[in-house]
């Protein structure tokens, strides 16, 4: 038996994929399929799914229903859309500045900042929302505090109000997702060469144009890295948006979430999770046909 | 225009080393680099050389003294500002862009116009042997190739003074020569000052018309490549350039120009001396391989007697270590000019060494 499997390399191969081969169908082609299946489906009175084939649950998502046009789903799906772009756009522009930082520290004390960029990271996620409702709520830390400098100020204050709404959303996912925006930046610009910031200098370039002409493109594959680990999560997210907004802020998660648990309605969950599905791959696909996955800046 | 392209003067270069310390990598050079030289600062690595160069390109500043290009004082004027281009010991070609995006960024941050930086691109890349190479990205190029469009990408914006960060270091000895003879080739093409930093003597010997020997952060002599070798100033130029021979002893008698030195051993010789020296003091002579012979001579005054402990035939020469009465050892090298050239000693004979008064130098340092 071993001897048969030292001589069949081909042999070899498909044993050292059966695992991969296993989990990837297990966990990701069958239900998958399940729920491809399922968004063709209907819902009898009892919330049981009846397998059909129609198409109703997403020309209902698309504002097409029996009662005329509603753009309420449509409203949701733009929501998520939206808020995942603000999120992905203003974690880059917080983390560009802090992981320039970092790359460009001494050596010993980077490990020290990148660890601190990671200590968040070993709280529970739903803890971590959690503290921003304290933070944010209408007697929270920052409106105590804001409401102690202004009576030190003697100016007039009216608490913000902030928690819940769709603001607070974005803060959460802003706090969550940033660390995952640093590290990948930290790690293309980490890999600049140094030399071209100064040849750059060499070739009459300011700090100025060599930042828009040499560092920005040479870390475009840490900023395509870290626009996917953000993006994808945020545009998918129910968690944060369901502590931090409240029941005014509904996203395509929470839309899943509820027509599953709540409305007892899976093959309306379904055919949503599938168009997020969708949206999420035709803008990543186009995202990084666009900026390249960068492979062949980092490899020069 | 001042006389000079580039002068150093009295510059000091200090670091805050690892442990909180001051290394001073540059003391107290001073230098004058003429208009349309080929000037080498050469020495091991350490001796500050980069640094000199890199303070002349405006990456580090001067801790004390200054710098002048063609008269103007550099002060703290940024990199970006300064009539010098730098060819970057790693080339430092931007990945990200072509070939001839990379050749024409100077020109770009300069703002001369379109055409013109076409033009002067095309121009470039041909001077360089580069021609339609423009849309290749770096990394599809050879090193030497590479090497190239660093030279290309620092000229095309004619620089007053091109600085060379051991631009050859990285290729292969073949390639190597192929560059220096370019380089030289170059060099007399455009008329540009050219300041090369190199750790191989060889190297600084074949393409400079002056050279810096470096060592410790001191600029110990600055001379022509025949200055340095015939008329080392010091110990270290006479050991790193070519090769040497040491004898220490003291000063027994001294002429005008030239002194009799006491080996251990009771023997005695004449040598030249061009630093003023006294009876007693303890000194070092040099006198290079070449310049020794066993063959007998009657024009050589100093002789010396030793025993033959190695012989190396390797062609044009013989090379023969001997070990002197005294018991410091030499090697002679003997040419093989004659039409049917034999070994002059076998290993273990008698043999007396011969060298003239001014093959013979004196080094108090």
């Amino acid at each position: 038996m071993i001897q048969h499997i030292r001589e069949n390399r081909r042999l070899q191969g498909f044993l050292l994929i059966l695992p991969a081969m296993f989990v990837m169908v297990m966990l990701l082609v069958i239900p998958l399929t399940l729920t491809v299946i399922t968004s063709f489906g209907q819902r009898d009175a009892d919330g049981n799914v009846i397998y059909t084939f129609t198409l109703e649950n997403y020309w209902r998502l698309m504002g097409f229903t029996e009662q005329g046009w509603d753009d309420l789903y449509l409203r949701i799906l733009l929501r998520s859309l939206w808020l995942a772009v603000q999120t992905t756009v203003i974690v880059i522009l917080m983390a560009y500045p802090l992981a320039y930082f970092i790359a460009r520290s001494p050596e010993k004390r980077r490990n020290f900042l990148l660890f601190l960029v990671l200590v968040p990271l070993w709280t529970n996620f739903v803890i971590r929302i959690y503290a921003w409702v304290m933070i944010l709520r209408s007697q929270g830390v920052l409106n105590s505090t804001l409401g102690a400098i202004a009576g030190l100020l003697n100016v007039p204050f009216q608490p913000l109000d902030l928690y819940p709404s769709q603001t607070a959303v974005l803060i959460g996912m802003v706090y969550e997702f940033l660390p995952f925006m640093i590290l990948p930046i930290y790690t293309s610009l980490e890999k600049i060469e140094p030399s071209l910031y100064e040849a750059a200098a060499d070739l009459y370039a300011n700090a100025f144009r060599t930042f828009w002409r040499v560092t920005v493109p040479l870390s475009m594959p840490g900023i395509v890295a870290g626009t996917i680990l953000t993006f994808i999560p945020v545009i998918g997210t129910f968690v944060v948006s369901d502590i931090l907004g409240g029941r005014q802020v509904i996203l395509v998660g929470n839309l899943v979430q509820r027509q599953f648990l709540d409305a007892r309605n899976p093959p309306f969950g379904a055919a949503a999770s599938i168009i997020l599905l969708v949206m999420t791959l035709v803008l990543t696909l186009y995202y990084t046909r666009r900026f390249g996955l960068g492979e062949e800046i980092a490899a020069g | 225009m001042a006389e000079y392209a580039v002068e150093l003067r009295n510059v000091w270069k200090r670091f805050p080393g690892p442990g909180g310390e001051v290394v001073t990598a540059v003391k107290n050079v001073s230098l004058q680099i003429y208009d349309g030289e080929f000037f080498a600062l050469l020495g091991p690595s350490g001796c500050g050389k980069t640094t000199s160069l890199r303070m002349i390109a405006g990456f580090e500043l001067p801790s004390e003294g200054e710098i002048f290009i063609h008269g103007r004082p550099m002060g703290k004027t940024p990199p970006y500002q300064r009539p010098v281009n730098t060819v970057f010991q790693s080339y430092a070609l931007f990945p990200h862009m072509t070939i001839g995006e990379n050749v024409a960024f100077g020109l770009q941050m300069k703002g001369v116009d379109k055409k013109e930086i076409t033009r002067r691109v095309a121009e470039a890349l041909e001077m360089v042997r580069l021609s339609g190479y423009e849309k290749r990205k770096p990394k599809q190029l050879s090193g030497g190739q590479q090497q190239r469009v660093a030279l290309a990408r620092a000229l095309v914006n004619r620089p007053e003074v091109l600085l060379l960060d051991e631009p050859l270091g990285a290729l292969d000895l073949k390639l190597r020569k192929e560059m220096q003879l370019e380089l030289k080739r170059l060099q007399r093409e455009v008329g540009i000052t050219f300041i090369f930093v190199t750790h191989d003597q060889e190297e600084a010997l074949t393409m400079s018309d002056r050279i810096a020997v470096m060592e410790g952060g001191v600029a110990l002599q600055v001379g022509t490549a025949n200055d340095i070798y015939e008329h080392p100033n010091c110990r270290f130029v006479a050991d790193f350039i070519g090769e040497t021979n040491f004898l220490d002893g003291k000063v027994a008698e001294v002429d005008t120009d030239k002194a009799r030195i006491e080996l251990p051993g009771g023997v005695s010789l004449w040598a030249h001396t061009p630093q003023r020296v006294v009876v007693g003091q303890a000194v070092t002579v040099t006198v290079r391989p070449e310049k020794m012979h066993i063959r007998p001579n009657a024009t050589d005054i100093n002789q010396v007697t030793g025993y033959v402990t190695d012989i190396v035939y390797i062609g044009t020469d013989t090379h023969y270590g001997v070990v002197l009465i005294g018991g410091q050892t030499i090697r002679v090298r003997e040419q093989n000019y004659a039409a049917d050239s034999r070994l002059l000693a076998r290993e273990g004979e008698e043999v007396c060494v011969r060298f003239s008064i001014e093959a013979a130098r004196v080094l108090t340092e």
